[in-house]
């Protein structure tokens, strides 16, 4: 595919005698949400650990944004503009949602070979990090602990801290999990708002979530893609419910 | 009457954290003074001995604390630094060659020679150690650290020529211009100037872009490499910098007690000036430097008693272990004590 | 240098070995299935040694001297699980390492309060005073010959319980999936405190067979928990096998460091430069060892069970 920002090829891990991923091969395209469903033990989870370099392939490849990214460091991965958020939150629980934001700011900055300069009060960091809590809608939160958060907020700063860093691709793996009805919507929302500037491969259970937002969807089963296509397509294909949406 | 007044004024501009600061600082300025009126002047050795220890432990702390390596190497640097000054004191005052060395230096009693040589050095095995060591994690990083600090201590060991196990007595301190460093006073408050500085060094270090990094690896390093770190770079610059921390202890500590010995290397060295960090307070400046002071403190006080003090060492390093995480200065603070 | 010699330092090389895997094997079990760093395992090599030389003395019968050592190791060490260790298994390293070293300042001190600061003594029993000539023309301590035995036997016995016993698939499960193994009924607290007890009776053996060899004396424990932990770090933690191993690579270094080092350095170097510069690399040659092999290996040599 001419546009694909994620080609993933013949990508293949196991862990002992089990295949997490099995000659596992599709594409992103730039710009649009990209959804991956699958039933519990596909390998979702597996797969975006190697987009991100967290777990190492067995064989295959992964190209991001032209670059062969198979077997680079974590890292450098996210320095070229792939970034992830995680299924269970990952933050910096003794910082505030502002100092957690403004760490992936800083990120994106360069180099932090600066000893002098206080961090949390340098307004290069600190307004960037503020403007991304507003676009999330915690920007009245910023002060507060992590530990002091819902967790529905917890998984707002998720993304949030994932944005900060201006990818041109990010794998959102299961970012409503556990949210409410309505912080669920709220997050759709923003997502929404993401689509153009940021390519997004989303992992996500919740199908009402995946068939409103996703432009295309892959369906993972054993740690292989049984079909890629439009929602509609993904919907009426008999293998897909067979195997997945049950009787829906 | 008048002194609640006064108390619950200074409450309302200063906050428990800025007291116990004050407090601190003002019993280290005047301590010398107080010596001289209850006619005390060993209370000047031991407190620049608390003061060269609190060095030591607050260079391991930017380490441990703020960053989550536990190492038990450091030994190793504030041997070292204490080796550099006492084989330049040996070699200038037997007026011999340094033989492993090119030319015929013998060595100096300039403290502006040794003592800057002793932050190098020290700091030039920090990296190399560092480099190699912070390829592994965990309990790995832990026993690494702990070899190569032991493979220096046994190295000075098997070195007849600087006195091997019994090691080096030094019969001359270190000479700075316009001071005295017999005077015990002129130590103490040099010492203190030191610790102060490097106080103030750090606490503009840990709240810099690079020191935030440090923190957001000992709070989640596996996110830090996610968001684009290249986490062992910084580690490892962490990692020096606390090397040459300890090794300006060392020059400090081979001046105080004038002698070296393989015995500063030893890895019960590195875990009792861990002990020190833990005990004031891991991740705060001003924790290990009460530690350093409750623990010498201890030993002094209790070795009087009885010779077997260290039967209550024991227990209380658990029972702090255990139950009292925040460290005596994490007590005397509360919540504030540390800004995450 | 002949071959006899060689083998000779080859032997003492194993015996070497063999001491070390006694202790790491109980180390490395603790470690890797409680998860626990216990600096405080030395502290068991001690009491081991303490004991045997005290009850053989007394009863003059070493066999019984080394059965009270382990009986009173494993002893103290469950008591050390249950009253203290066992609050440790859930926190970090940092803490489990600081908490077991002021065990082993309050273990050292209750030593020299019973027993007093001078050193004890342990003579081996006189059937094993003796030589063997093992080696064609060299005489070699029967004593050492009768420690490699042990040692095997004892690797032995333990790769047969944990293979074949269901102690041992307790112990291959609760190393990896610790709440399956107490979802299915079997007490995990009990189970720790018999690993622990075990890895305890072994230091105690080790202490108890070091006796004859070594001053025995407050600090034995430090001395050794060094290189118990280079041992258990080379061969990877939790591994049995691994432990053996390791302990075997480090008797060989050190063994062949000490005795071959200065010798090989003669040949292109002046004497005494050799000698000292020999006894100095030899005693660092472990440390490079490890260091070596984790850079190479940086989780160690072997995998515990189950990974």
């Amino acid at each position: 595919m001419a546009d694909a920002i994620l080609e993933v090829s013949n990508l293949s891990k196991r862990f002992g005698a089990v295949a997490a991923s099995d000659s596992l091969t599709f594409a992103v395209e730039r710009g649009g949400i990209h959804a991956l469903i699958g039933p519990n033990g596909a390998g979702k989870s597996t797969a975006i650990g190697q987009f991100t370099g967290e777990i190492n392939p067995d064989s295959g490849r992964v190209v991001f944004d032209g670059h062969d990214i198979t077997h680079i460091e974590t890292y450098k991965r996210a320095q070229l503009g792939l970034q992830r958020s995680y299924q269970i939150t990952s933050l910096f629980p003794e910082f505030t949602a502002e100092d957690n934001v403004a760490m992936a700011v800083q990120s994106r900055q360069g180099h932090s070979f600066c000893f002098w300069t206080p961090a949390r009060t340098d307004k290069t960091l600190r307004d960037p990090a503020r403007a991304v809590l507003q676009r999330v809608g915690m920007a009245d939160k910023a002060d507060l602990k992590v530990t002091e958060l819902a967790h529905g907020e917890q998984r707002q700063l998720e993304l949030a801290v994932a944005l900060a860093s201006e990818p041109s691709m990010l794998l959102l793996d299961e970012p409503m999990a556990g949210m409410g009805q309505s912080e669920s919507l709220r997050m759709m929302e923003i997502l929404r708002t993401l689509k153009g500037d940021i390519s997004i491969l989303l992992v996500e259970h919740d199908m009402d979530v995946v068939f409103a937002l996703a432009d295309v969807i892959s369906v993972l089963v054993k740690g292989a893609v049984l079909m890629t296509g439009s929602p509609n397509e993904v919907r009426q294909n008999r293998d897909v419910r067979l195997a997945y949406l049950g009787d829906e | 009457m008048e002194t609640d007044v006064v108390l619950n004024s200074m409450k309302r501009f200063m906050s428990r954290k800025a007291i116990v600061h004050l407090l601190g600082l003002l019993i280290m300025l005047t301590l010398p003074f107080v010596a001289h009126v209850i006619d005390d002047p060993f209370l000047v050795t031991i407190a620049s001995r608390i003061l060269i220890y609190a060095l030591a432990a607050v260079s391991l702390d930017l380490i441990l604390g703020y960053c989550g390596m536990v190492s038990f190497g450091h030994g190793a640097f504030f041997g070292l630094g204490a080796y550099v000054v006492g084989i330049l004191i040996h070699h200038a005052y037997g007026e011999t060659a340094i033989t492993f060395l090119p030319g015929d230096w013998m060595g100096s009693f300039s403290a502006i020679v040794q003592w800057p040589l002793a932050v190098a050095i020290a700091g030039f095995f920090a990296l190399l150690i560092g480099a190699l060591s912070l390829r592994t994690a965990g309990v790995y990083f832990i026993m690494i650290t702990l070899a190569f600090a032991q493979m220096l201590y046994y190295f000075m060991i098997s070195l007849p020529t600087y006195g091997g196990e019994d090691g080096l007595n030094l019969w001359e301190r270190s000479q700075i211009p316009t001071l005295d460093l017999y005077d015990e006073i002129q130590f103490y408050y040099l010492s203190l100037v030191i610790l102060l500085v490097f106080l103030g060094l750090s606490y503009r270090v840990v709240n810099s872009r690079f020191g935030m990094v440090l923190r957001g690896c000992k709070q989640n390093e596996a996110r830090m490499k996610s968001l684009g770190f290249p986490v062992y770079r910084y580690k490892l610059i962490a990692f020096t910098i606390a090397g040459m921390g300890a090794g300006l202890a060392g020059a400090l500590i081979a001046n105080h007690t004038e002698f070296v010995g393989p015995g500063l290397m030893h890895w019960t060295r590195s875990g009792e000036i861990m002990v020190m960090v833990i005990l004031g307070g891991m991740g705060t400046l001003a924790g290990p430097i009460l530690g350093a002071a409750t623990l010498l403190l201890m030993e002094e006080v209790l070795s009087n008693m009885t010779e077997h003090w260290m039967v209550f060492l024991g227990p209380f390093l658990v029972f702090v272990v255990l139950f009292a995480r925040r460290g005596i200065y994490g007590w005397l603070v509360g919540k504030d004590a540390k800004d995450g | 240098m002949t071959l006899a010699l060689f083998l000779e330092q080859t032997l003492n090389a194993l015996q070497q070995g063999v001491m070390l895997f006694l202790m790491a094997a109980g180390l490395t079990l603790v470690f890797g299935i409680m998860h626990l760093i216990n600096l405080a395992h030395g502290s068991l090599y001690m009491v081991g040694a303490y004991v045997a030389a005290t009850v053989t003395q007394a009863s003059g019968n070493f066999a019984i001297g080394v059965l009270a050592a382990m009986g009173a190791a494993g002893l103290a060490g469950m008591i050390l699980e249950l009253f203290a260790l066992r609050r440790l298994y859930n926190r970090d390293h940092l803490d489990q390492v600081l908490a077991t070293f002021g065990v082993i300042l309050t273990a050292n001190e209750l030593t020299k309060i019973i027993w007093g600061p001078q050193a004890l003594f342990l003579s081996p029993p006189d059937i094993l005073s003796s030589t063997l000539e093992v080696i064609p023309g060299t005489p070699y301590p029967a004593y050492r010959l009768f420690i490699i035995a042990v040692g095997l036997l004892v690797g032995l016995g333990l790769r047969y319980l944990i293979v074949r016993t269901r102690l041992g698939m307790l112990i291959r499960a609760g190393a990896t999936h610790r709440e399956i193994v107490g979802a299915m009924g079997v007490n995990i607290d009990r189970l720790f405190t018999i690993v622990f007890g075990i890895g305890a009776m072994l230091a105690g053996l080790a202490g108890a067979m070091a006796g004859p060899m070594l001053a025995i004396e407050v600090g034995m424990g430090e001395s050794i928990l060094i290189l118990m932990f280079v041992v258990i770090i080379i061969g990877g933690i939790g591994s049995v096998r691994g432990a053996l191993v390791g302990a075997l690579l480090v008797g060989l270094v050190d063994t062949y460091g000490r005795a071959f080092l200065p010798f090989t350095l003669r040949s292109f170097m002046e004497p005494s430069a050799a000698d000292s510069i020999g006894a100095s690399f030899s005693s660092v040659a472990i440390y490079v060892l490890m260091a070596v092999v984790l850079i190479w290996r940086p989780r160690g040599l072997f995998q515990a069970y189950g990974n």
